[in-house]
């Protein structure tokens, strides 16, 4: 079996991104799919923090203190970027203006349902951003995650045991291992990865999963 | 305090930081600008450091990184409650230990609704339905509605008795021009509070600010104070 990378998973996100789409990239591996856009056609990229038109990281040397990501790293702006305050900045996301909105994940369930910001366990500190802002808002939701935990449990599930960042708000699950629909029937698998069958795929998720249509 | 001067010519340019914030009460509501460390007016926080102002609830996207910023006046045991979005950033230690030991109330709120919240505020709305954060922990208690086919739920406005924020220039009437993404809350917090502190890197003459492109109207703003 060959699993897809971290950079076959982004670029396959790109390829479904269609030309002239705002998106939002979450932070961590999302971030990637910047990478992979084509060049030849305008998608514009919006970062939280009030900004439409987010360029790649500036060389070593030019970065702007002024002007960084939701990660918090330096970016660059791109000709025809724009400014704004925060308030404009997720009624953008509430109000439904972005296209997508590509997010890593704890767990999504087989209803939709999306765990990305809490643990919830003992002493863990609880920071939620604006993950449930864009959980909501954008059009479509991708989310980009490993298919299994570190210790081999799903995070394709039944049902979410992490607290939710919304319910039934993701649309479609890219992993190392398969790209999956989330339909009103469940997860329906729509491309596994070279040698992987569809009981290997479902043995490693945690909830019925459908042949590709 | 009236900002008009003896000769009626309206001037809300203060001299230095000290001055800016000699007059904060203890126990009070203070919201601080910024994203990270962008946009926060850490000229302005050392400044209510050193006047000693305590018992203060803070109104902050984060909370400050390493011990900088607000990280400076949680360290100081300054402030009683934060509201926030993320308060983990990383570096925000200082958070952490006072959190784990119970010594600072967390209201978490979602960034989105921490704005709106603030917009609502200085707009004069009472309250507001936002879908997010329905059907999540951060909704438990409170009143929720389907509107518009989904489940909302029910935010007040948060109202501050000072804002520090920093934007890029200012006139004395108060009037503001941001730079990139330092902008974040600024805006919405100087309509939020009830005494809007600014620190700037230039304070220029009125009328070098071109009127389309101001971003904070000096209504919004009371005092402003040149800091480089």
């Amino acid at each position: 079996m060959r699993k897809f990378s971290s950079d076959d998973i982004a670029a396959r996100i790109a390829r479904d991104i269609p030309a002239g789409s705002t998106v939002n990239l979450g932070i961590g591996q999302p971030t990637r799919v910047a990478n992979h856009l084509p060049t030849d056609c305008d998608v514009i990229l919006h970062s939280e923090n009030g900004l439409l038109g987010m360029g790649p990281a500036p060389p070593k040397g030019e970065e702007d203190r002024d002007l960084i990501n939701a990660g918090k790293f330096p970016v660059t702006q791109v000709t025809g970027a724009s400014f704004f305050h925060s308030a404009d900045s997720f009624a953008m996301m509430r109000g439904g203006h972005l296209d997508v909105c590509v997010l890593g994940a704890f767990q999504v369930s087989e209803h939709g349902d999306l765990a990305n910001w809490f643990t919830g366990e003992p002493g863990a500190i609880p920071g939620v951003g604006g993950a449930m802002d864009l959980a909501i808002g954008a059009k479509r939701i991708f989310v980009m995650m490993d298919h299994v935990t570190r210790d081999g449990r799903p995070k394709l599930v039944a049902s979410c045991a992490y607290p939710l960042t919304a319910p039934r708000c993701v649309s479609r699950v890219y992993t190392d291992l398969a790209v999956i629909d989330v339909t009103p029937q469940g997860f329906r698998a729509r491309e596994l990865c070279e040698g992987l069958s569809l009981a290997d795929l479902q043995a490693a998720t945690g909830a019925p999963i459908a042949a590709p249509a | 305090m009236s900002a008009a001067r003896a000769d009626g010519r309206l001037d809300k340019i203060v001299a230095n930081v000290e001055d800016a914030v000699a007059d904060v009460k203890d126990g009070a509501t203070i919201m601080v600008g910024g994203f990270g460390d962008v946009g926060v007016p850490f000229a302005l926080i050392d400044a209510l450091l050193a006047q000693g102002a305590r018992d203060l609830t803070i109104v902050s996207n984060n909370a400050g990184s390493g011990d900088t910023g607000v990280a400076k006046l949680l360290k100081r045991e300054r402030v009683r409650k934060i509201i926030c979005s993320f308060p983990k950033t990383a570096g925000s230690t200082v958070f952490e230990e006072l959190y784990r030991a119970g010594r600072i109330e967390l209201e978490l709120t979602p960034q989105g609704t921490l704005a709106e919240r603030m917009r609502a505020a200085g707009a004069g709305i009472g309250a507001f339905f936002t879908p997010t954060g329905a059907g999540t922990l951060l909704a438990a208690g409170k009143e929720t509605r389907m509107l518009e086919g989904r489940e909302q739920v029910l935010e007040y406005p948060i109202h501050a008795d000072v804002a520090l924020i920093r934007a890029d220039r200012a006139d004395r009437w108060g009037n503001l021009v941001y730079r990139k993404t330092a902008r974040n809350f600024g805006p919405v917090m100087a309509s939020a509070a009830k005494t809007t502190i600014v620190e700037v890197r230039e304070i220029v003459a009125l009328g070098a600010l071109d009127p389309e492109a101001i971003i904070t109207p000096g209504v919004f703003v009371q005092r402003v104070v040149e800091t480089g």
